[in-house]
């Protein structure tokens, strides 16, 4: 596979051509915030978490959808990345409520760590507080809207690993649901296969386990990797 | 010239509140009212939500007494669910109770109204409050402290934190207690007992400094509620409802918590957003009922502890002639005497071995559309009524908050202390901070957590009847 050699943070690297700005990023140490993405299913670009500063680019790029490319000069960290980071994570908190005190993942929540870790430390945007239910139809699990931050990893793992597809996305923009079987009650649900792994991929309380009281809900998404490699690799480890 | 006098805030309470005093062209008190001007909305913004989640909402209620929420939300869970609850589950909700009762209470006594009873009622403003009685008695102030800090290890032993843990869930707890824990917390009891002993001292000292003005704070005919376990003793996390009235005789007995709705109605008043329960049977004028130490005192027919009972004894006396204890100013002393039950009460479970055991939750569905938990909260009896789909959504919520059941009956104290010790146009530190010590003695938790350190302001201002300001003192 041919090689490319790029520059990242005044850092020459080399990376495999066709591998993505984040890719090149991790193997490499370099640490790039990120939330829809998760290895194992496929870039989404959907929370833009990951945006890059790209030489001769005027706009940031998001890391996970942008190849790698040779001689490019990238810039992971930098007052204006770290400003745009903080106010989509502000955007985030204020589309949904996400009342992290009495949440099922409270202390467990990738959102939560990630507004911690680059220190948002307030909203200035107005929530816009929705009304949105639960559904907890379903004999094992429930769906908190109210928590969902649609970087959609439980459609994607429901359809690219689990290939059930009961995941799918209702709307569009800030009207977008998560919705199963077509938007039917969960516990209805044909398609679903109660496997757990769209549960376990959610990176906040969007989805849990039923039963789940508060800042009760830990996630557990190194399964994915795992059963991949025994898919793709036939490499079996614990 | 009718004027009215406002005292806003009420201090060293939990919440806010104001008094407002009326009197007539005599200069005399026509009336008197303890509003609460805060307004919570937890009824209506938890329906929607699963009542799974209820314990760890609901404890958020307050921050001094998030277990007695986490305690009846639990049970009202436990009740949706159906099945039983294990017995080492429920020994260790009711340690942590007694946790939360010990660290309550001290709070109350020593922290909150100790200023007004160890440093006089007339001592300056200044020096009357927490800082001032450090200063003044800093091994009585840590030893309060101390006291409150052990409830509060307690707590956090269990659920990990003291405020707002989220460990009783529907069908159990979520943790056991360690044997290191467990250890650490047997250690402190001596220092814990040895504690609540001087603070029996100071209230038989109290009692005697303010043996003139004791019936002023309160003191009048009522009924009185509280929960007694199956054999009429003191209890705190389950049993059955009793009510008595003035005179000791017993209205109610053995009713189910969950028959709440027959026994209390609630009215409202448009100037307080706390509603006023009475006994259902009696209407709102004769149904006036108290709930918190006093009442729990009085219902019981033994604490069932040595101690305890020891001081049960002596605090009967202060009723007469098989009548309960009617002052309210006595709040203070049952207080104390339920922080020596809580001790003892305390010591005996975690001396029983069925801590050990390992089934601590039971699993279980929605088997029941209604649950309805009950919890003896520091303040009294506490109520959750929940009613929830098939899939455990909440489609209606009432808490019955003991401070609100005692509202009737602190309007009434305000009402008594101010007749006896205001009058003209003409105000006093000394007499204002008795009306808010009516106030105290009830130890109403008007809402969330005393985190904040200090007082807050106060400002007390006598109006004309077309509003003038005729006097105005100030603190802050």
């Amino acid at each position: 596979m041919p090689v490319i050699t790029l520059t990242i943070d005044d850092e020459l690297v080399s990376a495999r051509a066709g591998q993505s700005i984040l890719e090149a990023c991790r193997e490499h140490g370099i640490k790039i915030p990120t939330l829809c993405n998760l290895d194992g299913l496929s870039a989404r670009g959907g929370c833009r978490l990951c945006l890059v500063e790209v030489a001769g680019n005027p706009r940031l790029l998001p890391a996970c959808t942008t190849e790698a490319l040779e001689n490019m000069v990238v810039t992971t960290h930098n007052e204006k990345i770290d400003r745009y980071r903080r106010m989509i994570l502000e955007l985030t908190f204020a589309e949904r409520n996400h009342t992290c005190a009495v949440c099922v993942s409270n202390q467990h929540c990738e959102l939560q760590t990630l507004a911690a870790e680059l220190g948002m430390d307030h909203v200035r945007y107005d929530y816009l507080n929705p009304e949105l239910g639960l559904d907890t139809s379903h004999a094992r699990y429930g769906v908190d809207h109210n928590r969902c931050v649609l970087c959609l990893r439980c459609v994607r793992v429901c359809d690219e690993v689990e290939g059930a597809h009961t995941w799918d996305v209702k709307g569009r923009g800030i009207e977008s649901r998560v919705i199963t079987d077509l938007n039917r009650p969960w516990g209805d649900s044909e398609s679903c296969t109660e496997c757990g792994k769209c549960v376990e991929v959610c990176p906040t309380g969007a989805l849990f386990d039923k039963g789940s009281a508060v800042a009760e809900m830990k996630k557990e998404a190194s399964f994915l990797r795992r059963i991949l490699d025994g898919r793709e690799k036939n490499e079996w480890r614990r | 010239m009718a004027q009215t006098i406002t005292i806003e805030p009420v201090t060293r309470i939990e919440g806010h509140a104001k008094i407002s005093i009326q009197l007539d062209d005599a200069g005399k008190v026509a009336d008197a009212q303890f509003h609460v001007t805060e307004f919570r909305g937890f009824e209506k913004f938890c329906i929607g939500r699963s009542f799974w989640e209820m314990p760890g909402i609901t404890a958020r209620v307050c921050g001094i007494c998030p277990v007695s929420h986490l305690m009846a939300s639990s049970k009202a869970g436990d009740a949706i669910l159906g099945v039983r609850t294990p017995a080492p589950a429920v020994a260790l909700r009711r340690l942590m109770n007694y946790g939360q009762l010990v660290q309550s209470h001290a709070l109350s006594f020593f922290l909150l109204s100790g200023p007004d009873l160890i440093l006089g009622m007339d001592a300056a403003p200044e020096q009357r409050n927490m800082a001032g009685l450090i200063a003044e008695h800093p091994d009585l102030a840590r030893a309060g402290i101390r006291l409150r800090a052990f409830g509060q290890q307690l707590i956090r032993s269990l659920g990990d934190r003291s405020i707002h843990p989220s460990w009783a869930v529907p069908g159990g707890v979520r943790k056991s207690l360690s044997a290191e824990e467990k250890a650490a917390l047997l250690q402190q009891l001596p220092e814990m007992y040895a504690t609540v002993d001087r603070g029996l001292d100071l209230m038989k000292d109290a009692l005697d400094k303010f043996a003139d003005e004791i019936d002023a704070y309160g003191n009048f005919p009522s009924l009185y509620m509280g929960l007694v376990n199956s054999e009429g003793g003191l209890e705190h996390y389950d049993g059955q409802l009793r009510i008595i009235d003035s005179e000791g005789k017993i209205l109610e007995d053995g009713a189910a918590p969950e028959r709440y709705q027959e026994l209390i109605a609630e009215a409202e008043q448009p100037w307080s957003y706390l509603k006023f329960p009475y006994y259902r049977p009696l209407g709102v004028e004769a149904g006036m009922y108290r709930v918190g130490p006093l009442a729990r005192l009085n219902v019981c027919d033994f604490a069932g502890t040595p101690k305890a009972d020891r001081e049960l004894r002596q605090f009967r006396h202060y009723g007469g002639q098989g009548k309960p204890v009617s002052g309210s100013f006595y709040y203070h002393y049952a207080r104390l005497i339920e922080i020596l039950f809580s001790l003892e009460k305390i010591e005996e479970i975690l001396a029983d071995e069925i801590l050990i055991d390992h089934h601590i939750r039971s699993k279980a569905g929605v088997n029941q559309n209604i649950g309805i938990g009950v919890s003896e909260a520091p303040r009294g009896t506490l109520f959750h009524h929940y009613k929830v789909d098939d899939n455990g959504i909440l489609e209606d919520v009432n808490l019955i908050i003991a401070t609100g059941q005692n509202n009737l009956a602190m309007n009434r104290t305000v009402k008594q202390l101010a007749e006896r010790f205001i009058s003209g146009d003409k105000l006093d530190q000394g007499l204002l901070n008795r009306v808010e010590h009516g106030i105290r003695a009830f130890d109403p938790c008007l809402s969330c957590s005393t985190h904040e350190a200090g007082r807050m302001p106060m400002q007390v201002r006598l109006l004309s009847a077309r509003g003038e300001l005729l006097d105005q003192v100030e603190r802050g």
